[in-house]
Order: structure tokens, then C-alpha cells, then sequence
């Protein structure tokens, strides 16, 4: 199918809507990649949904990345929503501090949002706000710890019957 | 398989006479009612020796019990995760006597490629085991074969082997209750 | 869900309803991990009234093994065993989705030859995973017969898989840039026989089935959900396409060289299960006639790219080349000239969109690789399309949608 919007009148009509709200655009692999401060984030997806030409209308995937080195910017959430009616894909990322990992969360506009809101938090610990109900979901809730961040590791620490110089750990 | 060696019946008038503890490992051998504790991958390699290519029907254990009060043999079969470990431990304490355990699949052995920070390392760390099936996952006549190693087992279990102090210190090392007595921790 | 009933969302997953009970009682019934009704291991504790269910609550995450993590260790040609056990009922698509990702990220092109080959085992790959998910179907309303005749099907579709990988269920199929050798002789044979015989067993399957009064007067009804709910919640696959939603990645995107071939994406009306059962009899049908076009029409060319950066070189050369041997030891230990950068690929797996958003750092493994799993996704929908109705539909929904616990907890 082709494809009826193309990436430059994308980027023209959202920088013309949010202008200084986006921090960077960039196209790896022809892809839009929008870079937006985290406290916009709600309001663009919202506007992206109901504009009448886009209709990006679809949440595909909703993850995130642990960045250690880079200091104030250390999570990054990444959303990618696609239109559905005009055969489009964006990607639009977000970056919070690991001191206070907050972002708003887009349950009031995808109900799917939901249980990827959830595994996002029981990964990384990066706190949704208005999440109806942000508990772990893959993993124990008993765990204390974020596994995915980078600071730990794969195995299971606490155990003591394999060892490690057999293993190239 | 289900033939018992020197099973002599002696048949008489309107009766027979053979020995009790063969007669009756006969008889557990040839009807074990698995308990399919089926969780990934391994689990559909299973119900593929269920379905007609390589039947296990003809070993009398088509009949899927998944009520562990009714069950003869728990076929483990996918990887256990520390979540799901309490879990599968009450399944095994809620099955009455005598029962089996089979692990299929390197992930119910050992932990399999997932040595991960939420993966049990193999089920017999919550659960005493008798035959483990390796493979990733293993063909379907692997499976068989684990089958007929329990069969072995079945057939030689005899009447008494379940209240030795043998069985007793197995389950005790896995803090599992026997007769209803908790085990202090 | 019925109109006499009014629905509120509490809690984030809880659906209760403020329906007057029978007589004021409401029992918590946990159709727990392990139960026969639920193909794998999840739990939803349902509050109901005598048949009829009020709410339900769902745990998942008893078979989670942190692909993700994994996949930050593994090199990048390791990986393709993660991704068999996704989706284990049709693993060739999740090897060669991510396949795909790993070579848009490096900017490759794959032989024609090569892509007809793809796309004949990811049809293969489907039809097996839509027999378990039928079969299955029919299984939870009693029908037992229809189960055997389908899995000695999916015997042979595993002698194909055999022939071409060596193994039945976890295939690690493929390698980047194509695959590890052409189509043997014995597959072109078992391919032949297996497109000759397999329709007529599945035509009697579906006569068993289709038109059966009793199965109808059961899953006409059963868990439905409306197109703008469904599309609320990221559905994609079948599941939204028995809702009306015509999107098929195939369509939409094409990739491997789907745009050469013509088939129809069947679309049901009311997303409710029979919806679900018919649109993936169809799509068995519509993989078959994929399978004949691409067979029929499978050019000549080489099975493989030519990249020795990343595709091991044979061992005749390795033994007496010395690029050969460089090449070969800096694949075998990870040195490969990945470019840094972001992708997101996705194919139309088994049960919708998988997606695969692979960032590369130019290191031996990924920085980071999230897989879209489509039935993680759309499993949160199971509450609102099981209010209201009986015990015994939503043990049938549960099977309809097809969700694989390998897929929902990664």
C-alpha cells in the first residue's frame, strides 16, 4: 500500500502545532523519531490522535531504555504509534532523570497502555502518573529491584552452587 | 512395557492364584493417569505424543488427569519459574499416594538455556524427581522412553516402599508434609 | 457484553458491574495457573454469580525468563534461539522477524530465491500454529476427533521443518543474509506431498466443524468485541480482524517479498469466537494458496547474501582462505561491523504484529531489543469481553484468542 503522508509534511505539521516542544527530529531507517520533553508527552499523543489529517490513532509498542552514562536523561521512553488509515509509522521518545523518573500516562487515551505501562515500570521503576494501578506484573512483588536497569545483572545473585570462572562470567 | 516378568497365575476352578504386589504392578503400570503440568514449549512436543502419531493411549494414559487427587504421575514439561515454584509444590503435595514425578526438558531439569534471575534452576530444588527427560525440546519418543523408565519404577514399586524411612527422609529434605503431619522448618 | 448491565473500571484490570446478583451472593472462583481450560499458564480470578461472571482479575508473569535481559548478553546470532521460544507454536516467523530486524539495521539485501524460501516456511509456520489454535477450539467444546486429525498434520509440516533446520519445534531457522543451505531433494518431495494431501484433511476438519449446529449455538456470542474497542486496546491478528479491522502487516508494509503474491485477508463482523475460528480456517487456506504461488514460481539464485562480515563462510574456504578464517573468527566471537543506530521491524506473526525495536550501540550484543508481543497486548482485553457472560464462553474466548504463554510473559 502506498503510503499517502510522507515523513516531511509529518514533521512540518507537528513542529507547527508544538514547536518548541520538540527537542530533535531525526529519520533512522525512514522512520520519524521525535524527541519531546516528558511533561508534553500526553498532550501530543492526545493531538496526534484526534488531528484530522495524521490519525495516528494506534498505540504499537511502548518500552524503555536505561542510558547510565548519560546524567539528567538516564531513562528514555520510547513510544511508537502508527495511523492505521494512512499507513504511517512515528516514533516519539521521551527522557527523564533517574532521581525523579516521572512521565504522565496515556491509559485515558489507549486502554492498552495499560499492562505496558506496567511492565515499563516492573523493569525500570519509571512511575506512570494517574496509572489506575502501576504494580509489577511479570515479575514477583515480592522483588525489591528493577531488573532490566543495567546495574545488575542476569543471574540470580544469590546463587551459590555454579562457578563463575567456569562459566567466562 | 506392561508385560511383568515371572507373573505366574495358576488358574483353577473358578479361581486364580498369583502373587498380590505383581497382580497389582501390573495393574499400576499399564493405567498411569498423568497430570500434564504442561507450562511452555515442551508442553506442545507432549501433546504431540498424544495425538495418533506417536500415540501414548496404547500405554493406557490417554485419560488426562488434571485433578492431582487423581493422578498417578506429574509430567512436568516447560520451564518453571520462581513465581510458579509454590505452586507446582502444592500440586505435588495435593497428589495421593503413590505418585511420580517426570521432568521433561532441559528447563525442568536444570533451568535449560535461562540461568536468569527469575527462572527456578531445575524442579528438584521444591520437588523430589524420578526420571528427567533432556532435550530442547526433547522428540516425542524421548518422552516415551522417560515414560517407560517410570514404568520401571511402577512396576517394582512394591506395597510397602512408601512408608520406609527411605521415602520419609527424601521428603522430609524438601520439607514436604506426609500424612498430614507438617514438617517443622 | 449485555446492554442490561452497567459496567464501571475499577482498578486498572478489575471490571466489576453493578448488576443485582440472584441472591446477593458472589463467589470468587480462581481459574487458576494451572487449569485444563487455560492453554498455559495465567491466572484470572473471576467473581461470579451462580454462571454469570462479574469481574475478573488476572496474574500473569509464571513463566517470565527475561528474554530481554538475555538478549543484552547473547551476540547477535545467538539470538535466533531466544526468539524460537516466543511464540513456540510457529517459531519460523519470530526467527525470521527477527532476522529481518538485525539485517535492516545493517542495510542488506536478501536474494529473491532466498525471501520465496522465507516466505514459504513462515506460511508453514502459520498453518501450523492456526491448527493448534482450531484445534484447540474444538477440543474445549468437546470435540475431541478433530484434534488428531490436525496434529498428525502438523507431524508432516514438522518433517518439513526437519528437513530444512534439523529440529521439529525450536527451529533457529535462517541465518542473517538468507539461510544455511538450499531446499533439499527429500523437501521439494515431502513440500509436493504435503500440499496434495493436507487439504483434504483439513476440508474434512472443517466439515466437522463450520456448519456444526452445536458448535455454532455455542461460540456464535461468545466474548465479543466491538472494532473501536478493539483498536482502544492495540489488537492486531486475527483477533482484529474477526472484529472488522482489516490490517494485515503483509498488506500494509510488505516485507520478504509479499507484494509478489495474491491472496485475501479474511475479516470477520463480530469479534466474537466463531469470528475468530473462521478467519484463521480462512487464513490456512489463503497460506496455502501462498505456498503454491511461491513454490511454483521459486527463482533460481543463491539461498544466501553475500556478507562474510556476518554469514559464516563455508568450511572449505575457512581451511584454506585467509580472509575465510579472519572472517570466520571474528563472526564466531562477535567482532561484527554492526552500525549503531534504531530499528523497529515487524511481521504479521501467528497472532498479530510482532514487532521486534532492536538499539545497537556497535557492540557484540544489543543495547537493547523489546519484542512487540501481540498477545501480551491484547491479553488485557480478556476481562471486558468476558463480563457478563457464562463460565463455559469465557473457557472458550480464552482458547479463541490463542494466547501462548511463551509470547504473553517473554
Amino acid at each position: 500500500m502506498e503510503r499517502k503522508l510522507t515523513n516531511d509534511l509529518v514533521i512540518e505539521r507537528i513542529k507547527g502545532q508544538f514547536g518548541s516542544d520538540i527537542l530533535s527530529v531525526e529519520t533512522p531507517y525512514d522512520l520519524i523519531t521525535m524527541e519531546v520533553s516528558s511533561n508534553k508527552m500526553h498532550e501530543i499523543v492526545d493531538w496526534l490522535k484526534k488531528d484530522e489529517t495524521l490519525k495516528i490513532a494506534f498505540l504499537t509498542n511502548l518500552g524503555g531504555v536505561h542510558y547510565p552514562e548519560q546524567k539528567g536523561r538516564e531513562f528514555a521512553i520510547v513510544y511508537h504509534l502508527q495511523s492505521m488509515m494512512n499507513n504511517f509509522r512515528i516514533r516519539l521518545k521521551a527522557y527523564v532523570p533517574i532521581e525523579n523518573p516521572e512521565i504522565d500516562s496515556l491509559v485515558d487515551i489507549y486502554v492498552g497502555a495499560n499492562w505496558m505501562e506496567r511492565e515499563t515500570y516492573d523493569f525500570y521503576g519509571i512511575i506512570f502518573k494517574g496509572h489506575p494501578n502501576l504494580t509489577r506484573i511479570l515479575n514477583e512483588d515480592s522483588m525489591d529491584y528493577f531488573p532490566m536497569r543495567k546495574e545488575y545483572r542476569l543471574e540470580d545473585e544469590t546463587r551459590e552452587d555454579k562457578d563463575d570462572t567456569f562459566f567466562g562470567r | 512395557m506392561g508385560k511383568i516378568e515371572d507373573l505366574e497365575v495358576f488358574n483353577g476352578e473358578g479361581y486364580q492364584l498369583s502373587r498380590l504386589d505383581k497382580v497389582i504392578a501390573a495393574a499400576r503400570a499399564n493405567s498411569v493417569w498423568p497430570l500434564p503440568f504442561a507450562t511452555s514449549c515442551c508442553g506442545i512436543e507432549y501433546m504431540g505424543s498424544m495425538g495418533s502419531n506417536y500415540d501414548v493411549a496404547r500405554f493406557g494414559m490417554e485419560r488426562m488427569s488434571f485433578s492431582p487427587r487423581q493422578a498417578d504421575l506429574l509430567i512436568v514439561a516447560g520451564t518453571i519459574s520462581k513465581k510458579l515454584a509454590p505452586i507446582l509444590k502444592q500440586v505435588y503435595e495435593q497428589m495421593s499416594e503413590p505418585k511420580w514425578v517426570l521432568s521433561v526438558g532441559a528447563c525442568a531439569s536444570s533451568g535449560g538455556i535461562f540461568d536468569t534471575y527469575s527462572v527456578l534452576q531445575g524442579i528438584d530444588r521444591v520437588i523430589p524427581v524420578d526420571v528427567y527427560v533432556p532435550g530442547c525440546p526433547p522428540r516425542p519418543e524421548q518422552i516415551i522412553d522417560g515414560i517407560m523408565k517410570i514404568h520401571e519404577l511402577v512396576k517394582h514399586e512394591g506395597m510397602r516402599n512408601r512408608y520406609s524411612d527411605e521415602y520419609k527422609a527424601k521428603l522430609h529434605k524438601y520439607n514436604i508434609e506426609i500424612d498430614g503431619k507438617k514438617i517443622d522448618k | 457484553m449485555s446492554t442490561w448491565e452497567e459496567e464501571k473500571i475499577h482498578d486498572g484490570g478489575i471490571y466489576e458491574s453493578s448488576l443485582d446478583t440472584i441472591d446477593g451472593s458472589i463467589a470468587t472462583l480462581n481459574l487458576g495457573p494451572t487449569h485444563p481450560a487455560t492453554h498455559g499458564i495465567f491466572q484470572n480470578v473471576l467473581k461470579v454469580d451462580g454462571e454469570k461472571i462479574l469481574s475478573s482479575e488476572q496474574t500473569i508473569g509464571y513463566i517470565h525468563r527475561a528474554f530481554e535481559k538475555i538478549a543484552e548478553r547473547r551476540p547477535y546470532y545467538q539470538l535466533t534461539t531466544l526468539t524460537d521460544r516466543l511464540n513456540y507454536c510457529s517459531s519460523p516467523i519470530n526467527n525470521i522477524g527477527y532476522l529481518m530486524t538485525v539485517e535492516k539495521l545493517i542495510g542488506i539485501e536478501i536474494p529473491k530465491r532466498a525471501q520465496y524460501m522465507r516466505v514459504i516456511i513462515m506460511e508453514l509456520a502459520r498453518i501450523s500454529d492456526h491448527l493448534v489454535c482450531n484445534a484447540v477450539i474444538g477440543v474445549d467444546t468437546g470435540a475431541l476427533t478433530g484434534f488428531t486429525y490436525l496434529f498428525q498434520q502438523r507431524e508432516k509440516i514438522y518433517d518439513l521443518f526437519e528437513e530444512v533446520c534439523g529440529a521439529r519445534l525450536t527451529t533457529n531457522i535462517g541465518r542473517i543474509g538468507g539461510f544455511e543451505r538450499d531446499f533439499s531433494p527429500a523437501f521439494h518431495e515431502k513440500l509436493k506431498a504435503f500440499l496434495k494431501d493436507f487439504p483434504t484433511v483439513f476440508n474434512e476438519f472443517d466439515t466437522l466443524l463450520s456448519r456444526n449446529r452445536i458448535f455454532m449455538d455455542r461460540t456464535r456470542g461468545a466474548g465479543p468485541i466491538s472494532a473501536e474497542r478493539a483498536l482502544e486496546y492495540s489488537f492486531t491478528g486475527p483477533n482484529l480482524r474477526a472484529a472488522g479491522v482489516d490490517y494485515d502487516v503483509r498488506v500494509m508494509e510488505p516485507y520478504c517479498s509479499y507484494e509478489d503474491f495474491d491472496f485475501d485477508v479474511p475479516v470477520g463482523t463480530t469479534g466474537d469466537t466463531y469470528d475468530r475460528f473462521q478467519v484463521r480456517q480462512e487464513e490456512i487456506r489463503q497460506s496455502l494458496r501462498i505456498i503454491h504461488q511461491a513454490y511454483d514460481k521459486l527463482p533460481e539464485g543463491d539461498y544466501k547474501a553475500d556478507v562474510p562480515e556476518f554469514y559464516l563462510p563455508p568450511k572449505e574456504e575457512v581451511y584454506n582462505n585467509m580472509e575465510a578464517l579472519i572472517f570466520h573468527f571474528k563472526i564466531v566471537m562477535g567482532e561484527t561491523p554492526i552500525p549503531v543506530g534504531e530499528v523497529y521491524h515487524c511481521v504479521e506473526g501467528g497472532n498479530g504484529e510482532l514487532g521486534f525495536y532492536l538499539i545497537s550501540d556497535g557492540g557484540r550484543s544489543p543495547y537493547r531489543l523489546q519484542y512487540r508481543r501481540p498477545c501480551f497486548i491484547y491479553y488485557q482485553a480478556y476481562p471486558e469481553m468476558i463480563t457478563g457472560s457464562s463460565i463455559s464462553d469465557a473457557v472458550l474466548t480464552l482458547s479463541s484468542m490463542n494466547v501462548i504463554a511463551g509470547e504473553l510473559d517473554a
